[in-house]
């Protein structure tokens, strides 16, 4: 009898109960209604009759936004003090989730943001609405024409939306490395499906919704890579285990307690530094996708242009602030002890990001894919700031994200508004003159391409100048002077559009604005006015943004 | 070595049922040849050749699938749940409950809008 066997045949020690982990349902709770809402919302579609159910969808969606924001707050002033004893915040779930303040910020951003979404995904005065009426018909078929004909609609849009805001919830509060992994394939998935749905121009929707799907799902190929590498390396997915065997360094040794098995303790090795720096490599790619930096921003002017256009404003606001917060919690948390090994790299991106999505903008013709660069570029200035690798470039890169989202929703919501016969006006050239025949709407228009060009007293002068502030005091003057010579290429653009609104004659057969219902208004309005407020009197919401950076992320 | 003696027997008789049916099948069956049995799966749509533009993809192949995967899933998680269910105490049975409740939510949705019926 070999040994194998005897051990096999030896009668089995008695197991004890596995203990229950906790759960700390109060920290998660903004989470946990998004996810119930979406749950809900399945619901709604499969027992609410086709012609009530966008009149219930739509109410619970906004409530379920506004319950989850208000749940954030309540977390917000509540005491918690991680077990360390120094800042704010806790792991909650086991260590697999951290609500910390920098987070609360991230997610109640995120939840305003998408709930001016939602108002321009509710507008229905605009065609019937932004989505198409049955996406599994053939574009330009006999089913579609039907399917219009009976003013279908997919209302699935709304817990679609709804999930994906979940995942873009969980994917900066992430703990470890496989709760991220989870958190952002629940925010890309849905998002795939929505770029698909536009009800104009769908071959060029379904177009995009192809292109993000098998670009992202390579991108995560390379999370999950990345991820692998890093738990060779540490011995664990977590963030604050990560960091301590990057402390430790190759070779070194700590004991880790083996769940379940309570006083059982497991010694773990760290691993070489090859795997580290591959490791890190590859997930900066795969968090670098989702906010579409250069080198990896070829999928951002094809997906933003196709996709509808509500969806391309909540992936131009919501998602870039969810990837954003992924990428600060992993390099602050995580590779916090690496600063001096990622930060040339991260030179270099945000150098590439700012230059090429300032440079190839000037050459745009599509308002929507103008956009996409400048939201290119914008993603460029927020490295900047989160190079500084510290309290002040953290909270700068808060604030920014919060001041830019509502502003592209804002200049997204004008983009369905200004229509033609053939949806909306995408070409620039139609846009001539638009400032002679609709002086709020291109008025607006014009606020917000001089906050994106950074013009002081909006938002975006604010935003660009606490970044670049924060920048130079990390010591990276070279990459201001880059941001700053970018910033002039943009503002190059924008004003060209400006001219072009209002100092052009209007085409006879140009696109009219059409008269939006209170939800377009509204989108429009909040941007406007976080735009001026943010930009006159910025205080509270810079003093906010301190207050959650000063905290940093729990670990 | 004694060890896999019972595998290395196991390996031996299920080689040996497989070729003595092939041999069975080829001294006695009839041969009937029609193009349904020279395809190479007898069910589903024809892989080649592909029509232009690379033709429609009848969804239901697509709706049973996806439908088959989230079972699939949930028999995954089910499988060890019920393995080490005393184990896992009252804890374990909610998450269990809401995480079938979770699944039944997706499958309502497919039943109740028409993914079950074929034609």
């Amino acid at each position: 009898m070999s040994l194998l066997a005897s051990a096999v045949l030896a009668a089995p020690a008695p197991t004890p109960d596995i203990p229950a982990p906790t759960i700390e349902y109060g920290l998660l709770s903004p989470m946990l209604l998004v996810f119930g809402i979406a749950v809900v919302g399945v619901l709604v579609e499969a027992f609410v009759p086709r012609a009530h159910r966008a009149a219930v969808q739509m109410p619970i969606t906004l409530l379920g936004l506004a319950g989850a924001f208000i749940l954030t707050i309540v977390v917000a002033t509540q005491d918690i003090t991680p077990a360390s004893g120094q800042g704010w915040g806790k792991l909650a779930a086991m260590g697999s989730i951290g609500i910390d303040r920098p987070t609360l910020f991230i997610q109640g951003t995120i939840l305003i943001l998408a709930l001016v979404s939602t108002f321009m995904i509710a507008e229905r005065r605009t065609d019937e609405g932004s989505f198409t009426a049955q996406a599994a018909a053939t574009p330009g078929s006999a089913a579609e024409r039907e399917g219009l004909l009976a003013g279908a609609t997919h209302t699935e849009v709304y817990p679609l939306v709804m999930f994906a805001v979940g995942g873009m919830l969980l994917f900066p509060a992430s703990g470890d490395l496989i709760t991220m992994f989870v958190a952002l394939e629940v925010l890309s998935l849905p998002l795939y499906l929505l770029c698909g749905l536009a009800r104009r121009r769908r071959l060029l929707s379904q177009e995009a919704a192809v292109k993000y799907f098998l670009l992202g799902a390579f991108s995560s190929g390379f999370f999950l890579f990345g991820a692998a590498l890093l738990y060779g390396y540490a011995g664990s997915v977590q963030l604050g285990a990560i960091a301590r065997a990057v402390r430790l360094g190759p070779g070194g040794q700590y004991a880790t307690e083996v769940y379940g098995a309570s006083g059982q303790f497991a010694q773990v090795t760290v691993g070489s530094n090859a795997l580290l720096m591959l490791g890190v490599a590859l997930l900066a790619v795969g968090l670098l996708f989702k906010l579409g930096a250069v080198p990896f921003q070829s999928w951002k002017p094809d997906v933003y242009q196709g996709a509808p256009t509500p969806i391309t404003a909540l992936m131009a606001s919501c998602t870039l602030v969810a990837a954003f917060g992924a990428l600060f919690r992993v390099f602050y948390v995580a590779f916090d002890g690496l600063t001096w090994e990622w930060r040339p790299m991260m030179w270099l991106i945000a150098i590439l990001t700012m230059v090429v999505g300032a440079v190839v903008a000037v050459t745009q013709t599509d308002v929507k894919r103008l956009l996409a660069y400048s939201s290119i570029a914008h993603a460029g200035f927020i490295l900047t700031g989160m190079i500084a690798a510290d309290a002040a470039g953290l909270s700068s890169a808060l604030f920014y994200l919060a001041a830019y989202g509502f502003t592209t929703i804002g200049a997204f919501a004008i983009v369905t508004l200004v229509r033609d016969a053939g949806g909306e006006a995408g070409h620039l050239s139609r846009w001539a003159g638009l400032g002679k025949r609709s002086p709020v709407i291109a008025g607006a228009f014009a606020f917000f391409l001089l906050a994106f060009a950074g013009i002081p007293l909006t938002s975006g002068f604010i935003g660009k100048f606490a970044v670049f502030q924060a920048a130079i005091a990390g010591g990276a003057t070279p990459l201001v002077v880059v941001g700053v010579l970018s910033s002039a290429v943009a503002a190059f653009f924008y004003v060209r559009i400006i001219v072009l609104m209002f100092f052009s004659d209007p085409a006879p057969d140009g696109p009219a604005v059409v008269v939006p219902s209170v939800f377009t208004s509204a989108a429009v309005a909040l941007g406007v006015a976080a735009t001026l407020v943010l930009g006159v009197l910025p205080q509270s919401v810079l003093d906010l943004a301190d207050q959650a950076a000063s905290s940093l992320f729990v670990r | 070595m004694e060890l896999y003696v019972p595998i290395l027997v196991l390996a031996a008789l299920s080689a040996g049922f497989a070729a003595v049916n092939l041999l069975i099948a080829a001294v006695a069956g009839p041969k009937r040849y029609n193009r349904a049995k020279l395809e190479a799966y007898e069910c589903g749509i024809e892989p080649t050749p592909q029509p232009v533009g690379g033709g429609r993809f009848p969804i239901k192949y697509y709706l049973t699938a996806m439908l088959f995967i989230v079972f699939d899933i949930e028999i995954i998680f089910l499988y060890p749940w019920a393995a080490s269910f005393d184990r896992l105490g009252i804890f374990g049975l909610v998450e269990m409950v809401l995480f079938i409740v979770t699944v039944l939510v997706a499958y309502v949705y497919i039943w109740r809008r028409g993914g079950l019926e074929w034609d």
